[in-house]
């Protein structure tokens, strides 16, 4: 086979913060990507590292500017623009393609040395023992994050620390912007539909317990009462409706029954938009198991179900009885 | 009270273990330490079931029925009348890009 290669840089350059934005707001987010195969990164000899990353455009940069100085090569897999860890679990970022790419690419014609450094979230798709059997390549977990290669390609060791998967507040910042996308025009929508229910007033919750879903409880989520998602969204859903409780309560001329039927929605239903939201970050996180998630899914989706049934309700047969001059 | 995070699949049997230490590698979340004579299960509870110690486990000494724990994806996989452990983690691939 014939043995080529691509050459690429330490340095981000403009279009590629450009690109890193663009992949953080989830414009063309499946267009990120980067051409499978091997770089080389400096000016590599045949003795120089080898890595190995998944063809998603901020991996390869992360990868690259976090190597800055050192000559080594990058074999990037085909993992369809997809993140490492992800890419792994669903394994595109596997041991068939790196055994396939490995072989493509001629990488043993271009380095003598017979050891691959794979980030360690790879390992959730890569067997190391049977990419060794099939190629005769060590595969050597480094550290999880980029950022801490340098330090772990003095000695070839990680710490415990850099063995960690974390899911700090930058972290849990960074899911913001791309979910504000998301959520937009579903938010929209409902709001449209509660303008004619409830007014101005309506809207005006319904967007504040999305934005509290999306924003203040990826924020607050180490804070929050409980361990489930969905009783930690409920909670904050809660006490972001309280000022629209007193508002509700307070400044109405209504009866008392139809006071209190008002309250419904605010205590059952708008928290219950935030638990669900909730709900679903827990696959942006870092550490829900599928086995824990499902039992939140058991749990309280029939109870959001019947509290946001109840409210629908409430507010339909509210809205008819004012229009009908209650 | 309000903790549905209080057991996950992994198993683990000690007798087969080489402990050739790959799983205390692997593992993101510290499950598994180093020991004298073999691996030693810290936290089962901080398990998130990404499977990255069985695939690499040798001696096949570790079970783990893995999956991604995602609500969203299991949901949706719900609703269009497929078995929720079937789901994939969809995200990335939003725009016509089926993976």
């Amino acid at each position: 086979m014939q043995a080529e290669f691509f050459s690429t840089t330490y340095q981000l350059t403009s279009a590629d913060r450009w690109d890193t934005f663009q992949a953080r707001v989830g414009i063309n987010r499946s267009l990120h990507r980067v051409k499978p195969g091997l770089y080389a990164l400096g000016s590599p000899t045949p003795d120089s590292p080898v890595f190995v990353t998944a063809n998603y455009k901020l991996s390869f940069n992360a990868l690259r500017s976090s190597l800055a100085g050192v000559d080594g090569w990058i074999l990037v897999l085909d993992t369809h623009g997809i993140n490492v860890w992800c890419a792994a679990g669903k394994g595109t970022f596997g041991t068939n393609e790196l055994v396939k790419r490995i072989e493509s690419s001629g990488l043993k014609d271009i380095v003598n040395t017979r050891v691959l450094i794979l980030p360690q979230l790879g390992a959730t798709g890569v067997m190391a023992h049977i990419v060794k059997k099939r190629t005769g390549f060590k595969v050597e977990y480094g550290p999880v994050r980029a950022e801490d290669l340098k330090e772990y390609l003095r000695n070839r060791q990680a710490t415990a620390e850099m063995r960690e998967v974390r899911f700090s507040i930058k972290d849990r910042l960074t899911l913001i912007p791309v979910d504000i996308i998301n959520y937009f025009l579903p938010t929209l929508l409902a709001a449209l539909i509660l303008y004619f229910l409830g007014g101005w007033f309506a809207v005006a919750a319904v967007v504040t317990s999305v934005l509290a879903a999306i924003v203040l409880f990826p924020i607050l989520l180490p804070w929050l009462p409980s361990h489930d998602f969905s009783v930690k969204g409920f909670f904050l859903g809660l006490v972001v409706m309280l000022p629209f409780m007193v508002q509700s309560w307070t400044n109405s001329t209504d009866p008392l029954w139809s006071k209190i039927l008002r309250l419904l929605p605010l205590v059952l239903g708008y928290p219950v938009v935030t638990a669900f939201i909730a709900l679903n970050f827990t696959g942006s996180s870092t550490f829900t198991s599928r086995t824990g998630v499902k039992k939140e899914i058991f749990a309280y989706i029939p109870v959001m179900g019947w509290f946001f049934g109840i409210s629908v309700a409430v507010t339909i047969g509210l809205a008819i009885w004012k229009a009908l001059g209650g | 009270m309000f903790n549905s995070y209080t057991e996950t699949t992994l198993q683990y049997d000690a007798d087969l273990c080489i402990n050739c230490d790959l799983c205390s590698i692997v593992c993101p979340h510290s499950v598994f330490a180093r020991g004298e004579k073999a691996a030693i299960l810290a936290n089962p509870l901080d398990c998130m079931e990404c499977g990255a110690c069985m695939l690499n486990c040798p001696v096949r000494a570790i079970y783990v029925d893995a999956g991604v724990g995602c609500a969203s994806a299991m949901i949706q996989a719900a609703l269009r009348g497929k078995k929720m452990d079937e789901a994939t983690c969809g995200c990335g691939g939003g725009q016509g890009d089926c993976c």
